[in-house]
């Protein structure tokens, strides 16, 4: 009785915050509606065959490359970032990771501006590449896939460096000196302990970033100036302009179901790699 | 065509920008007659209105129940698609409703807007003789104009090598301004420029002739600097963009920056858009929402638009009162109502033709 009531508020808030939601969007999926957006009580897989179109697939593939890319690139930076974190002294290391985490104190939009002032053709990226000769007229940076890459990158590392440090802090050091001993050369003792130890913290961090990227729709429209369409700007559009929920739905669904995809994997390869129970 | 109001900030600086320049603080004042008592017709009513942000006079709800003893409560939306949605919501509770005529076609077709009984609205008398005949609602039987205008080319002098004329300059630019031209991405607008270059109807829902849209627009995506429906204006000012297209209204807020601002109706002609007041089928207060209508009609509280935000009204006394020089710095306001007429009135494209464009669109922002 007392575990109920400890668990009371939160089951309540994610039944009716996250299970409804999700029931209502799996139902309206296999409706109909009409221009005005009303939906006709009958049931029909029309929304099914619509969202195969190559037109929405290629968006949605366009949109995991996207959030694809932009996990590498925080896989890239964010392991040499947090191995250099884990590193430092005891002190240093809470200065350290406030300071990846105060960009989050910052209203998001203001920051992601912050990016349209940075890479438009009359802005100081541009300007400073002309002023020191590099390149001879404006150079076009904001408007591209690029621009909504490092948008995604910025707002979205802190969220692979913190599960990977968390990783590597819990590291052993005795593992990587006994490989040491044993002759292993740095590299080999990085590919054989160190990554296989840290892969499930890369992976939390991987998804963590990944599925935001991959639903996002406000940075592709800033940055990509409508240009650039993600999954997430069709969602929005067919729930908000075109008034089509069941379409909208299962365009939504489609992005869940890659999240449960990727979740089994990263549960599945954890496993694997957990440092405690070796097969 | 506004989702304007995503901009309001922007919009009230130049409304106090405009009435600074013009000082002409009285025609804008009310001219109430302190003899006028409530009509007892209105006794016990509220009204509840949806309009743009921005799109009139904040104390007009003040001086409206000041005089007629109705308490008014303002909700705003930011597209057509957002009201269409809130009233259809059911107990929406909204009386009075702003949207553009085509959406008002719709749903009047629907049966959700009441008729419009002209007896109760005698300044419906100002409007001009053309506000009476537009294609979405002839006769204004459901609908009553608020403001109208057109899209075309706004851009800036100093920028371009030569003025444009056509809405090729758009579709295909010239080498220098390749890369700085911005589009609208509102679906009727996108579609736009490409149909009237074509020679094709802006309400065409003919599929082949939509694919030949489709292909102009697709080879004028890479051109383009950006889609954008709410800061080209800003980005001529800054210069960013050298060439957009643009509602008439908004390339006047960068002409009211200083900037070398030339605006152009091109020669294959452009769309007549008008924004319109409606009254709910569901309103229990229908007396007060024509007072409302008819109050909003006069000549010195609808001038108000064209002084504040520049936008063209159907209203003859109220054109007749702005000011002069309101009128010479803007140069959309000197369309008169033929000129206008000459525009393609937008109409509702029906159930399958709104699917239709909403397929092109979604093709055009895929590829």
């Amino acid at each position: 009785m007392g575990r109920l009531l400890l668990l009371g508020p939160g089951l309540l808030y994610l039944t009716v915050l996250f299970l409804l939601p999700i029931a209502a969007i799996v139902g309206i999926s296999f409706l109909e509606s009409n221009r005005f957006g009303q939906l006709r009580w009958e049931v029909t897989f029309a929304s099914f065959e619509r969202a195969l179109d190559p037109l929405y697939l290629r968006v949605l593939a366009t949109s995991v490359v996207i959030a694809g890319i932009t996990t590498l690139l925080a896989v890239l930076i964010g392991y040499p970032t947090a191995w250099a974190i884990a590193r430092l002294p005891p002190r240093w290391r809470l200065v350290v990771l406030i300071l990846v985490v105060l960009p989050f104190w910052t209203n998001f939009l203001v920051r992601t501006y912050a990016w349209i002032v940075l890479l438009n053709t009359e802005g100081p990226i541009s300007g400073v590449l002309q002023g020191v000769g590099l390149i001879e007229s404006p150079l076009q940076l904001l408007y591209t896939p690029g621009a909504v890459i490092a948008g995604l990158l910025y707002a979205y590392l802190p969220l692979m460096i913190l599960p990977l440090y968390v990783a590597i802090d819990r590291l052993d050091p005795e593992l990587r000196e006994a490989a040491r001993d044993l002759g292993a050369s740095r590299a080999r003792v990085f590919l054989t302990v160190t990554l296989p130890m840290t892969l499930p913290g890369a992976l939390v961090g991987a998804i963590f970033v990944f599925v935001p990227s991959l639903g996002n729709f406000v940075i592709p429209e800033l940055l990509g100036g409508g240009k650039t369409v993600m999954i997430g700007n069709l969602i929005r559009d067919q729930f908000l302009k075109t008034r089509n929920w069941p379409l909208a739905s299962v365009l939504a669904l489609s992005i869940l179901g890659i999240l449960l995809v990727l979740l089994i994997l990263q549960s599945r390869l954890s496993r694997r790699y957990a440092p405690v129970s070796h097969d | 065509m506004r989702h304007h109001r995503a901009a309001g900030g922007r919009t009230i600086a130049i409304g106090l920008t405009a009435a600074l320049a013009v000082t002409t603080a009285g025609s804008v004042a009310l001219a109430q007659d302190p003899a006028t008592s409530p009509d007892p017709a209105l006794a016990g009513q509220s009204l509840v209105i949806s309009n743009w942000a921005a799109y009139m006079p904040e104390d007009l709800p003040a001086r409206f129940e000041a005089e007629t003893g109705v308490p008014v409560t303002i909700t705003n939306h930011a597209t057509n698609e957002e009201v269409v949605a809130k009233l259809l919501a059911g107990n929406s509770g909204i009386d009075v409703a702003f949207m553009s005529g085509q959406f008002a076609q719709a749903l009047t077709e629907g049966g959700f807007l009441a008729a419009i009984d002209h007896a109760q609205v005698p300044n419906i008398a100002n409007l001009y003789p053309e506000a009476n005949e537009l294609a979405y609602d002839p006769g204004n039987t459901h609908s009553v104009p608020y403001a109208w205008g057109t899209t075309g080319l706004c851009y800036r002098t100093d920028l371009v090598d030569a003025p444009p004329t056509s809405w090729y300059d758009l579709l295909t630019p010239a080498e220098g301004v390749s890369g700085k031209t911005t589009a609208l991405f509102t679906q009727r607008w996108l579609m736009l420029p490409a149909q009237k270059a074509l020679g094709f109807s802006a309400n065409t829902t003919d599929p082949a002739e939509m694919e030949q849209v489709r292909d102009l627009l697709l080879a004028m995506k890479p051109t383009l600097l950006a889609f954008d429906d709410t800061t080209f204006y800003s980005r001529l000012v800054s210069g960013e963009a050298a060439l957009v297209e643009a509602w008439d209204g908004w390339c006047n807020y960068a002409i009211a920056e200083g900037a070398d601002v030339g605006w152009v109706v091109p020669s294959e002609g452009s769309d007549l858009w008008v924004d319109t007041m409606t009254i709910l089928e569901s309103s229990p207060n229908k007396e007060a929402a024509h007072a409302f209508i008819d109050y909003i009609l006069r000549p010195d509280v609808h001038s108000w638009v064209v002084e504040n935000i520049s936008y063209k009204v159907p209203n003859a006394p109220a054109m007749a009162a702005v000011d002069p020089a309101v009128l010479a710095a803007f140069p959309n306001l000197a369309m008169t109502p033929a000129e206008l007429l000459q525009q393609e009135s937008l109409v509702d494209l029906g159930e399958d033709g709104a699917a239709l464009y909403q397929d092109i669109a979604d093709q055009i922002a895929a590829q």
